[in-house]
C-alpha cells in the first residue's frame, strides 16, 4: 500500500490561489461583517462568482454529468480558503453534502446544482454528526411532508430543500422547492454560515432516494472530513495574522512579537496548526481515495482540527488585546465561525466517542 | 494518489524481488547479507546510488523494511545505532568527502560501527555553540581536550560527531568546527552517568589529547556550527517518526486499556481518548513532514514534531500509571545498568513515565525548540543575544 498523499498538488494549489484571489477582491472583511448587521448583500454575488464563474459548485461532479470532475482534496483546498477569508458562502451544504446525495441518486437536478444554477440544502440540523440519529420529517401516502426541522445550514441560500423524511420502515429523501416549505433564518452565533428553521406543512416532495440512511450519514461524513480543511484555513488565518500584528504592535520600547511568553504561544499554535494540517490533508485523501479508513479519519480530523481551530481564534483575539476584542477587527468573525465549526457535524466529543467505538476503546468491558 | 507520476515503489519492488532471488537470508550469514544489501542500493531509500540507496523518496523506507521483515531478512538493529542511523548518517551524506562517505557509511548502517554524539557539555546545554573543548592544529592532526556530557551510547560507540572549538579569538559560532572522532583513540574516557530510571543510558566523556587526523575533519574548519545544524535538524526529525497507527507508547496503553476493563473509569476514558487522537494526528504530521523531507534536509519545520512527541509521550506515559492503580506502585528493577540499546517504550511504565522526562530535555530543549519556530519558522524578533557578535575568549562564563 502507498500512502496517502498528505501534501498539496501543483493543481491544488493553482486552485488555491485562483480562489484567493478572488475573495481577496470580493469577500472583504468589512463586507463579511456587515452580515452580522442584517447586510446580506455580499453573499449572493460572492456565491455566483464561486460557484457559477469559478465553476467550484460542481467539482466534485463528473465532467459527463457537467462539472469540474475533481475530488475530494481540491474541495478540501475550497474549504481552507473559504475559512481563511470567513466567506458566507453555501459551498460545504450545496457542493458539498446536497451534491453528494444527488450524485448518489444520479437525480436529474444534479447538472443545475453543479453549475451554480441551483442550489441544494439537507434539511437536517446542522449540529447532526455523521453517525448520529437522524432526525427525519413524516410522510403521507402523497409524499406530502410535513414537520420541523430547527438549526438548518444553507436552507436560507438554497432553492430546492433536500428532506429526510420517515417511511414506513426506513428513511426517505425527499426534494422539496423552498417555496413550498417556510424557511425562517434565525439569528446565529456564526452568521457567516447562518440557520434557518425550516417548517414544512404537507408540502409536497419529490422522492430522491427510497432508502436515504446510508447515502446520508456518507455526505455528513464527507463534510465532517472536509470542515476539517475549513478549521484549518481558519487557524491559519489566525496565526498569520496574529504574528504580522505582533511583529508591529510596540510596548515597552519594542515589537511584542519579541516577547518570550508570546513567542512560545505562537509556537505552540504553529506545532498545532502542522498536526492539523495533517490531520485535514488526510482525511480529504482518504475520502478522495475511497479509503475504509474513512470513518476513523474523518472523526480524527474533525476532532482535532476543531478544537484547534477554536484554540487557534482564542489566541488570536488574546495576543492582539484590545483591538481583538472590536467589532471593527476581524478576529471575531473567526472566533464565532470556528465555534460555530466545532459544534457542526458533531463536537470534537462525539467524535471522540465514536473513534472509542471504531478502534476499540469503550467503556464496555468486552462482550457487554 | 501515488507519491509521484511514475511507479517508485514498483521499482523498489522489484529491486528488493532481484536481490532476495540471489541473497537467500537463510542460508547467508548476517553481515554478509546486511554487506550486500548496503551495496545493492537497498538500506536507506532516499540516499544515492553508491552509498547504500536509490535515490529515491524517502517516505519508501517503510515499504523497503517490511519487505526484507517480510522476507525474514536480518535487520541492522537500527535501536543500537539510533544517533548513528538518524544524525551521523544524514550528516556525513550533506557534508562528507568522497573518501569520508566511502569510509563510514557502510559498516555504520550494518551496524559493525556504533556511532555516538559529543555535543553538549556541562557549560554548553541549550546554549550548543558555547562549547569549550578545544581542538588545536597540530601538523596533519588535531589535539582536543575538554569535558562532553549527555552522551548516549558512548560505551558502545567506536565513532563520534563532535563539535570542538578551533578558533577562541571569533565570536563563538564561527570558531567550531565538526569532527569525526575515534572513541577508540587512547586520550577518550568514558563514564556512565546515572539517571532517573536507574541506568545509565548515557555517559560523561573525557577528552585528553585526543589526536584527530585532520582527513576526519567534516565541513570547513569553523563551518561547525552549521553542520551541527543540519545533524541536529535530523534528530529531530528521527525522533517520534512512527509509520503504524498504535506504534509506541499510544498502543501499549490502549492496549493496558483493552486487556484491563476493571480498570476503567469515564475521566480516563476521556483523557485516553484526547491523546489517542493526538497520537494518531503525531503520526500523520511526521508522515507528511517526511513526505515533505523527501530528499532534503530537513529545516526548522521538524521542531513541531519532536515538541509535539515529548508533551504526547509525558501525558500518556502519565496516564498509563494512572490506569494501572496498583501495578503502577511497582518498579521493575533500579540496578545500575549500561544498556545497549536506547528503547523509550522498553521495560515497565514506571520507567516509561521517568524517561519519557527526558524527551523534553534532550535534542533541543522544549523551550528552545520554540524560540527556534517563533524566529526561524515565523519570523519574531529575536531573543536578545549580548554574546553573538563578541569573541568567545571574552565571554563570561
Amino acid at each position: 500500500m502507498t500512502a496517502l498523499n498528505l501534501l498539496y498538488t501543483d493543481i491544488e494549489d493553482d486552485l488555491r490561489a485562483t480562489l484567493r484571489d478572488l475573495l481577496a477582491d470580493l469577500c472583504t472583511p468589512a463586507a463579511v461583517s456587515a452580515v452580522y448587521d442584517g447586510d446580506r448583500s455580499l453573499v449572493a454575488p460572492l456565491w455566483k462568482a464561486v460557484a457559477a464563474d469559478l465553476g467550484l459548485a460542481g467539482l466534485l461532479v463528473p465532467e459527463a454529468l457537467g462539472g469540474a470532475g475533481a475530488s475530494a482534496r481540491e474541495a478540501a483546498v475550497v474549504l481552507e480558503e473559504l475559512g481563511r477569508a470567513s466567506a458566507p458562502v453555501p459551498f460545504l451544504t450545496s457542493a458539498v453534502v446536497a451534491t453528494m446525495l444527488l450524485l448518489n441518486a444520479g437525480d436529474d437536478l444534479l447538472p443545475a446544482v453543479a453549475s451554480g444554477e441551483r442550489t441544494a440544502a439537507l434539511a437536517i440540523p446542522l449540529s447532526t454528526a455523521p453517525h448520529a440519529l437522524l432526525a427525519a420529517v413524516a410522510t403521507d401516502s402523497q409524499q406530502r411532508l410535513t414537520g420541523v426541522v430547527t438549526s438548518v445550514a444553507g436552507a436560507a441560500e438554497a432553492d430546492t430543500l433536500l428532506v429526510p423524511a420517515s417511511t414506513a420502515d426506513r428513511i426517505a429523501l425527499y426534494a422539496v422547492p423552498v417555496a413550498s416549505a417556510s424557511v425562517a433564518p434565525v439569528v446565529s452565533l456564526d452568521m457567516t454560515r447562518q440557520l434557518a428553521d425550516v417548517t414544512l406543512d404537507y408540502a409536497q416532495g419529490r422522492l430522491v432516494l427510497a432508502d436515504a440512511e446510508p447515502a446520508i450519514r456518507a455526505a455528513l461524513r464527507a463534510a465532517a472530513a472536509l470542515l476539517a480543511s475549513e478549521q484549518l484555513g481558519v487557524s491559519r488565518w489566525c496565526l498569520e495574522t496574529t504574528v504580522a500584528y505582533l511583529k508591529e504592535r510596540r510596548q515597552f520600547g519594542r515589537p511584542v512579537g519579541g516577547f518570550q511568553a508570546l513567542k512560545h504561544r505562537l509556537a505552540d499554535l504553529y506545532t498545532g496548526i502542522e498536526s492539523a494540517a495533517a490531520a485535514a490533508r488526510y482525511a480529504a485523501a482518504a475520502l478522495a481515495a475511497g479509503d475504509l479508513d474513512l470513518p476513523v479519519a474523518a472523526s480524527v480530523a474533525k476532532a482535532f482540527c476543531g478544537d484547534l481551530a477554536v484554540l487557534a481564534a482564542e489566541e488570536a483575539i488574546q495576543l492582539h488585546g484590545g483591538i481583538g476584542m472590536t467589532w471593527e477587527y476581524p478576529a471575531h468573525l473567526y472566533l464565532k465561525r470556528a465555534k460555530a465549526d466545532q459544534l457542526a457535524l458533531g463536537t470534537p466529543a462525539e467524535h471522540r466517542a465514536q473513534l472509542a467505538e471504531l478502534v476499540d476503546l469503550t467503556m464496555r468491558a468486552p462482550g457487554a | 494518489m501515488a507519491l509521484a507520476q511514475n511507479d517508485p515503489a514498483g521499482e523498489l519492488r522489484r529491486h528488493v524481488a532481484a536481490f532476495l532471488a540471489t541473497h537467500d537470508p537463510a542460508t547467508m550469514e548476517r553481515l554478509s547479507f546486511l554487506r550486500a544489501r548496503y551495496d545493492a542500493g537497498l538500506a536507506w531509500v532516499a540516499f544515492p546510488s553508491g552509498h547504500g540507496g536509490l535515490g529515491l523518496p524517502g517516505a519508501l523506507q517503510p515499504d523497503l523494511d517490511r519487505l526484507f521483515a517480510e522476507a525474514g531478512a536480518p535487520d541492522n538493529n537500527p535501536r543500537a545505532n539510533i544517533i548513528g542511523l538518524g544524525m551521523a548518517a544524514p550528516t556525513i551524506l550533506a557534508f562528507g568527502t568522497a573518501e569520508q562517505k566511502e569510509r563510514y557509511l557502510r559498516p555504520l548502517w550494518t551496524g559493525e560501527e556504533i556511532w555516538c554524539q559529543l555535543f553538549s557539555e556541562p557549560g554548553a546545554g541549550s546554549d550548543l555553540a558555547n562549547v569549550a573543548t578545544r581542538a588545536v592544529r597540530d601538523g596533519d592532526e588535531w589535539v582536543v581536550n575538554g569535558q562532553k556530557v549527555w552522551t548516549s551510547s558512548a560505551h558502545t560507540a567506536r565513532f563520534a560527531i563532535l563539535v570542538a572549538r578551533t578558533d577562541p579569538d571569533l565570536p563563538k559560532h564561527a570558531g567550531l568546527t565538526y569532527f569525526l572522532c575515534d572513541m577508540a583513540d587512547p586520550g577518550v574516557d568514558v563514564r556512565p552517568l546515572r539517571q532517573i530510571t536507574g541506568e545509565a543510558e548515557f555517559n560523561e566523556v573525557f577528552l585528553t589529547d585526543v589526536r584527530i587526523p585532520d582527513a576526519q575533519r567534516l565541513g570547513p574548519e569553523g563551518g561547525g556550527w552549521k553542520v551541527a545544524n543540519a545533524t541536529l535538524n535530523n534528530e529531530r526529525v528521527a525522533i517520534g517518526a512512527a509509520a503504524v497507527r498504535e506504534s509506541g507508547i499510544v498502543g501499549l496503553v490502549a492496549s493496558t486499556w483493552r486487556e484491563h476493563p476493571e480498570l476503567r473509569n469515564t475521566e480516563l476514558h476521556a483523557r485516553l481518548l484526547k491523546l489517542w487522537v493526538e497520537a494518531e494526528v503525531a503520526r500523520l504530521t511526521g508522515q507528511r513532514l517526511r513526505q515533505k523531507l523527501a530528499l532534503g534536509q530537513p529545516g526548522p519545520e521538524g521542531s513541531a514534531m519532536k515538541l509535539t512527541f515529548a508533551r504526547l509521550s509525558q501525558q500518556l506515559t502519565g496516564l498509563e500509571l494512572e490506569l494501572l492503580g496498583e501495578e503502577g506502585l511497582r518498579y521493575s528493577d533500579w540496578t545500575m545498568v549500561q544498556p545497549e540499546t536506547v528503547d523509550f517504550a522498553g521495560h515497565d511504565a514506571g520507567y516509561r513515565y521517568l524517561r519519557a522526562k527526558g524527551n523534553s530535555i534532550e535534542g533541543g530543549t522544549s523551550e528552545i525548540l520554540r524560540n527556534i519556530i517563533a524566529e526561524r519558522v515565523l519570523g519574531l524578533p529575536a531573543e536578545p543575544r549580548v554574546d553573538k557578535h563578541r569573541p568567545w575568549r571574552e565571554l563570561a562564563r
